[in-house]
């Protein structure tokens, strides 16, 4: 019974997750915007999903194919949408105009797509709040 | 064997959603927007093969959910990826991929 209970709040909040994430994809007014809206949240709805399958299966075989799948998503979601973000700046899809800063604009290399003076950066201004100097 | 209503109601939520996702896919308006929307549509078949593997009680049907998110991830990488070298004057050859 308490397993019929947890597969049932797993599956409907993953469900309604993904439900929240689609009306983001359709409702919010820009790329980044409708991408911060289902990424995040999609991964999330479908891992829920994914773990309610495997409560209610409790066996080992659908466990481990579950983790499978669940740690191949959590690795490939985030990577995609960085990816797809950063094709989207450089395509120039347009930004809503609620848009405050844009702290990227003018310091791309239009040519090669690299940082400008990436390299030169690195002496004065990365002095953080923390104090570390973010060399890589 | 029938599905419970539990799962009803998320094969329901699901199917809203993915017609949400077909919309944007539909609409556009920017190529990204479309990629993004096909991501979302594929993680969402990828929830809908889970509550389906459960309402018929099969647990084989994962597999297809295995394969699916390699292959889908995999598509929006290389989409996003091809996009850059399309539009990047150099480096690499041209291709008009689109």
């Amino acid at each position: 019974m308490a397993a019929e209970v947890a597969v049932a709040a797993l599956v409907l909040l993953g469900a309604t997750l993904v439900l929240v994430s689609a009306l983001g994809l359709v409702r919010m007014p820009d790329l980044l915007l409708r991408m911060h809206a289902t990424s995040k949240a999609t991964t999330l709805g479908a891992a829920l999903i994914l773990a309610g399958t495997a409560v209610d299966f409790a066996a080992v075989a659908v466990t481990t194919r579950v983790l499978a799948i669940v740690t191949f998503l959590f690795l490939t979601a985030p990577l995609a949408a960085h990816l797809l973000a950063r094709v989207s700046y450089f395509l120039g899809v347009p930004l809503s105009h609620h848009t405050v800063l844009d702290e990227l604009a003018g310091k791309y290399d239009p040519a090669s797509h690299r940082l400008a003076g990436a390299g030169s950066r690195q002496g004065g201004q990365d002095q953080g709040p923390t104090g570390q100097s973010a060399s890589r | 064997m029938t599905p419970s209503p539990v799962e009803t109601a998320a094969l329901t939520l699901l199917a809203l959603s993915g017609t949400l996702a077909l919309w944007r896919l539909l609409r556009g308006p920017s190529v990204p927007d479309r990629i993004l929307a096909l991501d979302t549509l594929a993680t969402i078949g990828l929830a809908f093969i889970a509550v389906q593997a459960m309402a018929v009680g099969r647990a084989e049907i994962l597999d297809v959910g295995i394969a699916m998110a390699l292959i889908v991830a995999l598509a929006t990488i290389a989409f996003a990826h091809f996009l850059e070298r399309s539009i990047r004057p150099e480096g690499g050859e041209r291709d008009d991929g689109r």
